[in-house]
């Protein structure tokens, strides 16, 4: 465990704040960090950027901790272990990158290193609403081409990701798709691929207590999402039974959804 | 050729090594890679009377020896449970062995009843986990008529499924509570849990990096005293014992049969080594036996007291 200074704190948008932390590692996009705050817990977060002796972990306020992440002030210290897991792996020219709700925090990280290895990137992302969305200028900086999609029409286009998706791949060949989001919607992302035989990449999320791949609490079909994944080729979610079907909590019971 | 294969209270491992409790081992799924990995026999995570979430965050943490773990004995309760191992014993070719725990004496009959209807190949009753004391007094495991109290509870409600006593390096009482347990009715005895409980301190934080402060301690740090543990169960009772504690290598494996274990357990080790571990060990096992002139397994078991 290895604390780490909180240098800056971005807010997002009401329900998703930044935190740059001081902190030298080597990480590529999709892996995750376990972050521990002292006295409370210690839950994952993906890397939304690491570069020049900084990781960067994008919060979403959904319950207890991350609300005490949100609290938390500059100067202030968090715990860090990892990175652990396998990030996305680079593949092709063009590509397109898909991102629901706060699924988007690793995905604003892998458009940069996208756009820095010279891709030609399509930055599909979505939201309920205009006021949800996040690194969408970050990804216009970087050069991608970005289009947006809300539930209501209060930015970009009323819709889905999934309708935008399929209607690029209608129009031009894509070497890869990357994907992070609620599990639905990367269902669909990689039923889509499926059928266009385009390759894919999703991050998937279960409940994660150890990180390394010895508490097997993340198991889906038997893949640790912390140690196998969280990162997984399309093909291979495309055969798991429990991928958008079950999952377990804490205790380790089976939930349906 | 050698042969590895040995056989514990009846039942037939193809392999002398054991998947430890509490190791990935959540899922029918991820028992079966762990079989696949080239585990003999897997071990379902310890299944208690009712759900548990554990302790939160940090449970686990890697230190340079190995692991401490308070993870709590998070389960979802023993009707769920016996769901999970009726699946892993359906789904899984290797021996699944069914663990429990209880806070009370009942309470390790209960639950053993419960999971014997998933009709696994044995049972183990945890009967040394170091992490629940606040909750639970001390470990059965450590007080001869407590761990006899636990086994002669199970022993009644179930039978036909043999029945391993887990038992826990942390007493100074080792030998008799191996003997109790035997004369209550074990049929083999698992040697053993983890010790401790220890402690990590982070510096820049002040504070333990365990949410429960302390937890067990597993991996390298601790082979050795799970080998002498091994050793004097092994001269305690007649009965077979599975050495846990520490095993990473073939190496490691043959010193825990040479102190007296028929079969090996493996947990920690699988952090480094992922499910492909158990393989790995006993390819080293078997390049070993061969370079030095042993056919079988089961000459080695012991062979350190002779
Ligand atoms: C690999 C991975 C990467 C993630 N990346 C991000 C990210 O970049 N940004 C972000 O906002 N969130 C991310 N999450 C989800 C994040 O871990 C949860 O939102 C957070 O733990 C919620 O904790 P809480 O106390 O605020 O909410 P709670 O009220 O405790 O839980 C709300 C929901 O969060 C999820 N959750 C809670 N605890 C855990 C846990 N230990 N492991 C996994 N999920 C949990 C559950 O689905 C739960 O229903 C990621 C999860 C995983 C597994
Ligand atoms: C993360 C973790 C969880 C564990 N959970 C259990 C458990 O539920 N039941 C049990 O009997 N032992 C449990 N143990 C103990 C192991 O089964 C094993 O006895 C111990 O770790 C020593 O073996 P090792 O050094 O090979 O890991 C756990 C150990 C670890 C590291």
């Amino acid at each position: 465990m290895r604390m780490a200074k909180i240098l800056e704190v971005r807010e997002e948008n009401p329900r998703i704040k930044t935190l740059i932390l001081e902190l030298g590692m080597k990480a590529v996009p999709g892996q995750f960090a376990m972050v521990w705050v002292p006295g409370m817990n210690e839950k994952p977060f993906s890397l939304s950027g690491c570069v020049e002796g900084k990781a960067w972990v994008t919060v979403a306020k959904v319950g207890a901790f991350s609300e005490r992440l949100h609290q938390m002030k500059a100067g202030e210290q968090v715990g860090i272990r990892g990175p652990f897991g396998n990030g996305f792996k680079m593949k092709g020219e063009k590509v397109a990158v898909v991102g629901g709700g706060c699924g988007s925090a690793p995905l604003g990280f892998l458009v940069d290193e996208l756009r820095k290895a010279g891709k030609k990137v399509d930055f599909v992302v979505g939201a309920k609403t205009k006021g949800e969305l996040f690194f969408v200028e970050r990804a216009r900086n970087a050069g991608a081409e970005v289009v947006v999609c809300t539930d209501d029409g209060s930015d970009g286009r009323k819709g889905f990701t999934t309708d935008a998706l399929a209607e690029l791949l209608g129009k031009e060949k894509l070497d890869c798709v990357y994907t992070c989001g609620p599990e639905m919607m990367m269902k669909k992302v990689v039923g889509i691929c499926g059928e266009k035989g385009v390759e894919c990449q999703a991050s998937l999320e279960r409940f994660m207590k150890c990180g390394f791949g010895v508490c097997g609490q993340c198991a889906i079909d038997g893949m640790l999402v912390c140690r196998d994944g969280p990162v997984f080729d399309g093909k291979k979610i495309a055969k798991m039974k429990e991928f958008g079907s079950l999952r377990r909590d804490a205790c380790g019971k089976e939930m349906r959804s | 050729m050698v042969e590895l294969g040995v056989e514990l209270a009846g039942v037939r491992l193809s392999k002398p090594l054991i998947l430890a409790s509490g190791i990935v081992g959540v899922s029918a799924a991820t028992l079966k890679r762990a079989a696949k990995g080239g585990a003999g026999a897997v071990t379902m995570k310890s299944i208690g009377p009712e759900p548990r979430s554990g302790h939160p965050n940090p449970t686990v943490l890697e230190w340079e020896c190995g692991l401490v773990n308070a993870v709590g004995l998070s389960n979802p309760g023993m009707e769920e449970g016996a769901k999970d191992l009726a699946a892993a014993v359906k789904m899984v070719k290797a021996p699944v062995i069914g663990s429990f725990f209880a806070k009370d004496v009942a309470g390790f009959g209960d639950v053993a009843a419960k999971l014997a209807e998933a009709k696994p190949a044995m049972l183990e009753a945890n009967l040394s986990c170091p992490n629940t004391m606040r909750e639970s007094g001390v470990p059965f495991a450590y007080e001869p008529e407590h761990a006899a109290e636990a086994v002669k509870a199970v022993k009644g409600r179930v039978s036909g499924i043999p029945l391993i006593a887990k038992l826990s390096p942390n007493t100074h009482l080792l030998k008799e509570v191996a003997k109790a347990v035997e004369a209550a009715g074990a049929d083999v005895i698992n040697m053993g849990n983890t010790l401790g409980p220890g402690m990590i301190i982070n510096l820049e934080a002040r504070k333990p990096v365990l949410a429960n402060k302390a937890g067990g301690v597993s991996g390298p740090a601790i082979r050795p005293i799970a080998v002498r543990c091994v050793w004097d169960v092994y001269e305690a009772v007649k009965i077979p014992v599975i050495g846990t504690g520490g095993v990473c290598s073939g190496r490691d494996a043959l010193e825990m049969m040479m102190a007296g274990a028929t079969a090996v357990g493996i947990g920690s080790a699988v952090a480094g080594g992922g499910f492909k571990v158990f393989g790995k060990i006993s390819k080293e096992m078997e390049e070993w036996m061969g370079k030095n002139g042993f056919s079988s397994a089961k000459e080695l078991i012991g062979i350190a007291h002779r």
